[in-house]
């Protein structure tokens, strides 16, 4: 009961304090409109520029061809501190995983299950004596294995989204997060990634609905905080191996 | 391009008026040496800034008017502070447009250059070189970059492509050039804890810097360095730089003693 | 939090005795700023891409209701719930109602500037509900009971031995003075919190519109732990964050790195668009963003308007050379810097605020650095301005320059004066070319001697000469 009051005095907070928030803004902005509203015009205005989707200023840096795209990426995400192992095909992920675990003596991988990576022969990892699960991440596990959906070259970004087969956790909570891309997915600046992303999941009736999270993540976790020196391996994973794939 | 002999407004500035009359003889002189006519129109006080940065916006708006009402007619107004020429470039601010004064405080402010600037960019560094390769200066010089001069005028090569005309004289950067000295108007007395930190730290750069003149575009900024390197004991002497490019560096430096003029009195 | 603002001065003097203050905010010259202009020169395209950031922010403050309307419909369409508050009170009632209805006991939170804004963490903590911060130094200023003390870098006050010693108190292990040790430290002690929390508060950088979208930039990868595991997810955020599109926001993006660390990028930028999905794994079950006022939208289409372009970067602190001098807490609330000296009159009142925009020379580095060119310097002489208009400049201020004002007016009166005042200070200063002690100038000659004048002032000796008929 008590608590039905105190709900409806929250909404009845939300609702005025809504209509205060934009009865100001319009009145600071001199709306002239329907009961002060902005103008057909006005509201036209800006959805025109919202379906433009235009492109601000896009930096030269990475308007290249495409193979020298591959190198900037290579650079920019070694100097973010990223591993990057480079793998002639797809199929040999599995016996790189394997040894990139077994030097450091881990003997399990949590993995994402896109069929990408479940179509790919695990043997190698079994030899190792390691342990395969796919599943979410949970709080102690030491190696994560995900795709990745582009790589961008301007700064060496990798960009992941959300998923049933691609579960978030596997590239935040595990020390070790190990990502494979694809040479052919990396694009020069974020805006070809949006490009990518728009024609992944846009086009529905009302326009572009992304996935719950699209991470771009930029080398491993890392904190300055204390006396503004740089630390390595903050709360997020403390090393990231990006497997490029030069299919 | 200017006109031969453009006839020039001179901006005095109150410190310059007050503390060093030398730095506005050397601008007069420099004006006349790149080919100048000078006038100084008599009705003139200061720029304002006081008031303005004091949010005292109706008592800048009249003395606007009144400096407007001074340099009408001048085909430039210069003078050797970009604390003051920024203010004079300010005026249109505190006009609204359908006022007379909107118009012509745009003007003036169109007009208004700080001196080196003025030197340099307009009148062009050939109308001037000959005399300025005459000079000499045998000393190591650091130069601070005042911040109204820097950042609202876009003076940083000028002053130094000028002084590297001079013979026997060189430069030695100091860190932090473009750090404000502490001096800020009101600022200093207002706050003068935090002005005295900002002032020391900046005194530290100069002495690091291993010059031992230092050389300004603002009389402000000038008597706060000065009077802090003075009162640190330290032997750097300060000027502004008019008084190199105009070979007045007889005159002792800003807050050295001074007999001659003192046994006057 | 408590409102200190007016104690600016003492405050001040104490940070500047500080010697571990002082030697805490050395780190910072050698850090963000240099970094700053490293990066700055790696993109020969920066001063544009401020030039757009500015354009941009324009365009959203000149559509803000529009922009906020579609923002709030894409978010609901995304399966998520938007809320209004127009106080910080209505934040807090909104958040620790969101807190009850899931029962929780603890929050796990990323770092906010926002959520200090409206002081949640003593609400919740008040209302029975435990806060955590998982931002590594705001985890350091929560064991400490302290508070940021700059907007990215919060606990930059502090040395290396402060922090150990507060590990050493509150995680009962050895004491270590390797940061290495004492981040790995933190990292197994907030694990657990962040498994164990209920709920999830972040704040945001941008809020897309397009997409219903809101963006977290960290370096830490915290914020995505505290959106990602708990049940439900709480954005707090404010109204002006909004961007058009996720091109606008890349721009911004852009921008904020370089701007804020020095870094080509961000290591986490990360998108939440709602809930999870259907068929997701993981991911919050309930998703809420919390749009706050407080006194923003009274600043639209006034000369403040150019404030709410703020991307929080923190480059205006980081060159400012106030704040360099006095640190982050001298400001006394929860902005400081030239930012601060802005916004904190408008949150808390000029009549508390005032001694922010008095407290700068008007240097305009803060201004050349800002990513979105806010003039800063004209925005606290707006400040100023208003204090003079509702007469509370202190008398000294209002006298002084009422008395230079009538002068100033009189160029007759004006140079006689300045005549008379020039010959009194030559005849003090006497033979030594500098005044040491003057009555009236303390605040100047406490500190540093104030040089003589030469002798006569220049109008007078120019017009002398003009009579002689010299040549100067």
């Amino acid at each position: 009961m008590s608590a039905g009051i105190k709900a409806m005095s929250v909404k009845q907070t939300v609702a005025k304090s809504r209509a205060e928030i934009f009865g100001n803004i319009r009145r600071g902005l001199g709306r002239k409109g329907n009961s002060g509203e902005a103008s057909a015009e006005q509201k036209q205005a800006v959805q025109n520029r919202l379906n433009a989707q235009a492109d601000n200023l896009i930096p030269q840096r990475a308007q290249l061809p495409h193979d020298e795209q591959v190198e900037l990426f290579k650079a920019m995400a070694t100097e973010a501190v990223a591993e990057l192992i480079e793998l002639d095909n797809i199929a040999l992920v599995p016996q790189a995983c394997a040894d990139w675990l077994k030097t450091r003596h881990i003997d399990q991988l949590i993995s994402a299950s896109s069929s990408e990576i479940n179509s790919l022969d695990w043997s190698p990892l079994l030899n190792a004596d390691v342990d395969r699960v796919e599943r979410v991440a949970q709080a102690g596990d030491i190696a994560s294995l995900t795709s990745s959906f582009a790589g961008i070259a301007e700064t060496g970004t990798l960009m992941l989204h959300s998923g049933p087969d691609s579960p978030t956790t596997l590239n935040f909570l595990p020390d070790n997060h190990l990502v494979i891309l694809r040479r052919s997915t990396i694009v020069g600046v974020y805006e070809e990634a949006w490009k990518k992303v728009r024609a992944a999941f846009g086009g529905t009736e009302s326009g572009l609905t992304l996935p719950r999270t699209v991470n771009m993540i930029t080398g491993p976790s890392r904190s300055a905080d204390i006396e503004q020196k740089l630390q390595m391996g903050a709360h997020g994973p403390k090393t990231l191996v990006i497997f490029l794939i030069n299919d | 391009m200017p006109n031969t002999s453009p006839r020039v407004g001179l901006f005095v500035t109150c410190l310059a008026d007050m503390f060093r009359p030398t730095v506005a003889f050397a601008t007069v002189k420099l004006l006349e040496q790149a080919g100048c006519t000078v006038e100084v129109p008599e009705r003139q006080t200061c720029c304002g800034q006081p008031a303005f940065n004091s949010g005292d916006r109706k008592t800048t708006a009249d003395i606007a008017r009144q400096t407007i009402d001074a340099f009408d007619g001048y085909e430039y107004v210069v003078g050797p502070s970009g604390s003051c020429i920024g203010m004079l470039h300010q005026y249109p601010d505190l006009f609204i447009s359908t006022d007379p004064y909107f118009a012509r405080a745009t003007e003036l402010a169109a007009k208004s250059h700080e001196i080196t600037s003025f030197l340099f960019d307009v009148m062009g560094l050939e109308t001037l070189q000959e005399k300025l390769n005459q000079l000499r200066f045998d000393g190591t010089v650091t130069y601070h970059d005042s911040c109204a001069g820097l950042r609202e005028l876009g003076v940083k090569d000028q002053p130094r492509k000028l002084l590297q005309q001079v013979e026997g004289l060189s430069i030695n950067e100091m860190e932090e050039a473009e750090t404000c000295c502490g001096f800020g108007g009101t600022f200093c007395v207002k706050y003068p804890e935090i002005s005295n930190r900002m002032v020391s730290n900046k005194t530290d750069n100069i002495s690091n810097s291993g010059a031992n003149t230092l050389l300004g575009g603002d009389l402000g900024c000038l008597l706060n360095m000065a009077g802090k390197l003075k009162r640190e004991g330290k032997s750097i002497e300060a000027r502004h730089v008019v008084e190199v490019l105009a070979g007045m560096t007889d005159i002792p430096a800003i807050g050295e003693a001074d007999y001659d003029l003192a046994s006057q009195l | 939090m408590q409102i200190n603002t007016p104690f600016f001065k003492e405050r001040a003097h104490d940070a500047m005795e500080d010697k571990n203050l002082q030697r805490a905010l050395g780190n910072l010259k050698a850090g963000f700023p240099e970094k700053r202009a490293i990066a700055v020169s790696r993109m020969p395209e920066f001063e544009e891409l401020r030039n757009q950031g500015r354009d941009l922010k324009n365009h959203v403050m000149e559509n803000l209701d529009l922009y906020l309307e579609q923002f709030e419909a894409k978010v609901i369409e995304n399966g998520g719930h938007v809320h209004w508050a127009r106080t910080s009170e209505d934040a807090n009632k909104i958040i620790l109602d969101i807190c009850k209805q899931e029962n929780a006991k603890t929050v796990t939170k990323g770092k906010s500037m926002v959520t200090e804004e409206i002081g949640l963490n003593d609400y919740l903590e008040q209302n029975g509900v435990q806060p955590v911060e998982t931002d590594l130094g705001e985890y350091i200023l929560q064991l400490r009971g302290d508070h940021p003390s700059h907007i990215i870098a919060p606990a930059i006050h502090l040395n290396l031995d402060d922090v150990a010693e507060a590990f050493h108190e509150h995680h009962k292990r050895p004491k270590s003075d390797d940061p290495a040790v004492l981040m790995q430290e933190a990292r197994e002690v907030l694990r657990d919190k962040f498994v164990a929390a209920d709920v999830g508060i972040t704040g945001a950088n941008f809020c897309v519109a397009e997409t219903g979208s809101t963006i977290i930039v960290t370096n830490e990868g915290n914020g995505d732990l505290t959106q990602t595991l708990p049940k439900t997810h709480i954005v707090v955020t404010s109204i002006e964050k909004v961007v058009p599109t996720l091109e606008d926001m890349t721009l911004f993006l852009r921008l904020l790195a370089r701007s804020a660390t020095g870094q080509e990028f961000t290591v986490y930028n990360t998108l939440s668009s709602g809930p999870r999905r259907e068929g997701d794994q993981d991911g919050p079950e309930n998703f809420h963003v919390v749009l706050v006022d407080n006194g923003r939208s009274e600043m639209v289409g006034t000369e403040l308007q150019d404030m709410l372009r703020c991307i929080r970067c923190s480059a205006c602190m980081n060159h400012c050379p106030v704040y360099g001098a006095v640190g982050g807490h001298s400001y006394g609330w929860v902005y400081p810097g030239p930012m601060g000296s802005v916004l904190t009159p408008q949150m808390i009142g000029i009549e508390k605020g005032g001694m922010l925009p008095n407290a700068s020379t008007f240097c305009g580095k803060c201004e050349s650095v800002c990513p979105v060119k806010i003039p800063l310097p004209k925005l606290m002489r707006h400040w100023r301005e208003d204090e003079f208009e509702k007469h509370l400049s202190p008398k000294a201020v209002r006298y002084g320059i009422a008395g230079w004002a009538f002068l100033a007016k009189r160029p007759v009166l004006y140079k006689t004066y300045t005549r008379m005042a020039t010959w009194f200070m030559k005849r003090w200063a006497g033979k030594k070319g500098k005044i040491e002690k003057m009555p009236l100038a303390g605040g100047w000659t406490d500190w540093r001697d104030m040089p003589a004048p030469q002798g006569k002032t220049f109008m007078q000796s120019w017009k002398e000469q003009q009579k002689a008929g010299e040549q100067p």
